[in-house]
């Protein structure tokens, strides 16, 4: 019904693509339930939802990944079988994905040669490439090597990829959790052209703001089954929020504290460090400091810095002199991660698989494993069980863990959930200094929000917290000071509210980042004060 | 040395680094698709009797040199069966190969113990093959060495220029976005895992029919060990795994040559001399982390397990 009065919108236009009915039943879960959808020709189509709200199912079943246990696909009109992605790529379907296809080892040329079936489509592939390239405004040198290119610039080879098909649906996946604010204005610029020139896209993101700002329609799922269908410019962000997410949004508005410039806890003083991964950044010059009492948040784009930095704070990689780091005026620059839990430190990096947590072992156990120190959890040297169960309890209560309890191996939980428990352990260790590594990566919002509560009750009850997050929004919303990464050095914090989204995505892009001129709109980004 | 001694020094050395080469090839075109198969020294003894007792039957060593070939891709699927669709460690799986192909070799060759069998035909072409020194070296060596040399110049078109070679250099590079494009990952590794075997039979067929014709359990000597780290040494390049293996050849045959001549060297020494040689060699690119990053399949020796 809902897509009849879809088709009704556009009279006489045959939409390009109509699902209709289509139901996935995963064990446990039915992932979608008796969804429609229906994008016109020329359209730039949002699929909204959280996490979990069955989003990624469907796109699969459109790009002939999974198919449907029951439901019809309609192609131009006529009923169509998408068994492969190769079918779905000869329909005309491309698809970018969130987390890129791309061969690391491979150059430009040859990672889009792979994507190409036919014999016929490679021949001069460099040449067209270039030329796509220019014609739609996405630098990329076709002889490069992808291990030496920037997420914004792997991306661009996944989109040219779909291009170079002339594809007449793109399918365009939360395409710009990984790219710097003006990244996304040149992508939006390249979207509409495409749209234009007869390309329909459907658009799948939570954020709202860039919804309203691109698509002409958008369909809003939750929990497998479509809620509405709706003009996304005709509402507020406010609305549609809500229409995403079941329970009403709380409003949002941590009252960034004024001038709280407390006595600094944790100093920086000219941190440089030399990266131990392959393809790290190495940290350069790195000053700051955060006071008691207040939120500091680090942006940046994924691979400046932040892990690396990371690692430096948690004692992973010691310091070069003691006095770089100086906790309440103590050095420990050469402390272990261990030493500096003990000295009230907690943290969480931003791999949970294996480094935040390990999979194969009980929450209990993963709870056990950085709150032993600071929650008592060892008896004469051996693990006390009971209170270790008791611990991993009171995280699962707190913090809302879906899961069967203590004694569920971490890889049962889905991401979300795993973020949720192993953010609740470090908080009920009662740290004086916080730091988390992409604090809501991959959470669902309600999830985010209680997250955002509780971190902001911390820091009202005199703990320091740094949160490194490539959410710019996160950090408008809930720190009172930011400062940005870019290639390993970290710029001079300044207060959220003295902070404009042009400054900060210049300084995101790092020197290189030739647009001066780009005007971006302000709307998109306003942060709520 | 005189002129003789010189020409067949040489082919010694020639004789000797081809079976290195024919394994190693094989191991190559493996370990590019991401899979990491230790059995090599099993697979190429299990292809030496196998040919070897198919030439005795039936008289022709060419019979023998197909005969290993499919009896190494026999064996080389029963890794497969394991490590892809099995998802067995592939580290152990191939250990446990080659020391099944050790006793099933000993096995099957029991009857064949210091029995003849036709041997393969060196190159002989009248008038070239007799010329003084460029006649033995260039003219008259054993097929399989020319074979050995055209098999290797094909893999490196196949890897750097064709697209099938693209496509299996991806799937090592990354499966799961392979899979996500949609080529057959384990297809793909059954194909480079089934070369593998055929090369190591083709070797192992080298060493009973040709270079020592007569059947025993110790055939392989290490061979199969020293082709694997020819393919580490050689940092996954065909061109520097041709120069390995000549040096390689060269080293084991040096040692026979030096004990001949009561050298006072260790024979163990010179026999180590290969893997000291594997080990300089990762130590002085493993400084150079980037050239690794862009030869060494990422995905080598990880199991490939397709979510839905």
């Amino acid at each position: 019904m809902m897509a009849m009065g879809a088709a009704g919108r556009y009279p006489g236009a045959t939409p390009l693509l109509h699902l209709q009915g289509i139901v996935k039943q995963f064990p446990g879960c039915r992932a979608n339930d008796d969804v429609d959808l229906s994008i016109a020709p020329h359209e730039i189509h949002a699929l909204l939802g959280e996490n979990g709200a069955g989003k990624s199912t469907l796109v699969k079943i459109i790009y002939g990944v999974m198919k449907p246990d029951a439901g019809s696909i309609a192609w131009q009109g006529k009923p169509a079988l998408i068994g492969s992605p190769a079918q779905a790529r000869a329909l005309g379907i491309g698809m970018v994905f969130q987390h890129f296809s791309l061969f690391e080892a491979l150059t430009v040329t040859e990672n889009v040669a792979l994507g190409l079936t036919d014999k016929a489509d490679r021949v001069g592939l460099a040449d067209r490439i270039a030329d796509i390239s220019r014609r739609y405004g996405l630098p990329l040198d076709p002889a490069r090597s992808v291990h030496d290119l920037s997420v914004g610039e792997r991306q661009r080879i996944e989109i040219v990829r779909c291009l170079l098909q002339k594809p007449k649906l793109l399918i365009m996946d939360e395409p710009t959790s990984v790219l710097t604010p003006q990244e996304v204005f040149h992508l939006f610029a390249t979207l509409r052209r495409l749209a234009d020139e007869g390309c329909s896209i459907l658009y799948i993101s939570h954020k709202l703001e860039e919804i309203r700002a691109l698509c002409r329609r958008a369909t809003i799922m939750r929990l497998g089954k479509v809620v509405a269908e709706c003009i996304p410019a005709e509402k507020s962000a406010r609305e549609l929020a809500e229409l995403m997410i079941s329970a009403r949004l709380q409003p949002q508005s941590f009252a960034h504290s004024i001038d709280n410039q407390g006595t600094p806890r944790l100093v920086l003083d000219r941190l440089t460090i030399r990266s131990n991964q392959q393809f790290g950044t190495d940290l350069k010059d790195i000053s700051l400091s955060i006071a008691a009492g207040e939120i500091l948040g680090i942006a940046g784009i994924a691979g400046n810095g932040q892990s690396e930095l990371m690692d430096a704070l948690s004692g992973e990689i010691p310091a070069g002199r003691p006095e770089t780091i100086t906790l309440d005026g103590m050095p420990i620059g050469h402390d272990g991660p261990r030493d500096r839990r003990r000295r009230g430190c907690c943290f969480l990096p931003e791999e949970r698989n294996g480094h935040g947590a390990v999979t194969s072992m009980t929450l209990a156990e993963n709870g056990f494993l950085s709150g032993h120190v600071r929650g008592a959890l060892q008896r004469l040297g051996l693990i006390d069980r009971r209170r270790t169960g008791e611990f991993a309890r009171a995280i699962i209560k707190a913090f809302d863990v879906r899961t069967t309890g203590p004694e569920a191996e971490a890889r049962s939980l889905s991401g979300g959930n795993l973020q949720k428990f192993l953010i609740g352990r470090e908080m009920l260790q009662q740290p004086t200094l916080l730091m988390l590594n992409q604090p809501t990566w991959g959470v669902d919002a309600g999830a985010a929000a209680a997250i955002y509560e509780a971190i902001v009750a911390l820091a009202r009850n005199g703990a320091a917290v740094l949160i490194i997050s490539q959410d710019l929004d996160e950090i408008l919303m809930l720190c009172d000071r930011i400062a940005v990464i870019a290639s390993g050095r970290v710029s001079v914090p300044i207060p959220v509210r003295d902070a404009t989204i042009e400054q900060i995505g210049l300084q995101m892009g790092g020197t290189a980042m030739p647009d001066h001129n780009v005007k971006l709109p302000e709307t998109r980004y306003a942060v709520s004060a | 040395m005189t002129t003789l001694e010189f020409t067949s020094f040489i082919v010694s050395i020639i004789s000797a680094s081809t079976p290195l080469l024919l394994a190693a090839s094989g191991e190559l075109v493996t370990e590019k698709s991401g899979v990491l198969n230790l059995g090599v020294e099993g697979m190429m003894l299990v292809g030496a009797i196998a040919g070897f007792a198919t030439a005795h039957a039936t008289g022709s060593a060419m019979l023998g040199v197909a005969a290993a070939a499919l009896a190494g891709v026999a064996i080389s699927m029963l890794f497969a069966v394991l490590t892809l669709s099995l998802l067995a460690n592939q580290i152990a799986t191939g250990l446990a190969l080659t020391i099944f192909g050790h006793g099933f070799a000993a096995l099957l060759g029991a009857g064949y113990v210091g029995i003849a069998a036709p041997t393969l035909p060196n190159l002989d072409i009248p008038g070239l093959s007799t010329l003084p020194v460029i006649g033995p070296i260039v003219f008259g060596q054993n097929i399989l060495v020319y074979a050995s040399l055209a098999i290797l110049g094909t893999i490196a078109w196949f890897l750097r220029r064709s697209h099938y070679g693209l496509i299996l250099r991806a799937v090592g590079d990354s499966h799961d976005a392979a899979h996500a494009i949609g080529y057959k990952v384990l297809a793909i590794r059954y194909a480079a895992i089934g070369f593998g075997g055929a090369m190591a039979g083709i070797a192992g067929a080298y060493l009973s029919l040709y270079y020592s014709p007569l059947w025993s359990q110790d055939l392989a000597a290490g061979r199969g060990w020293i082709a694997l780290a020819l393919v580490v040494f050689s940092a996954w390049r065909p061109l520097w795994l041709l120069i390995g293996a000549y040096l390689f050849g060269g080293i084991t045959f040096l040692s026979l040559y030096l004990q001949g001549l009561g050298v006072p060297i260790p024979a163990p020494f010179v026999s180590a001399l290969p893997y000291i040689g594997t080990v300089v060699v990762l130590v002085l690119i493993s400084r150079d982390r980037r050239r690794i990053r862009l030869n060494q399949p990422a995905c080598l020796g990880k199991s490939f397990h397709a979510v839905a």
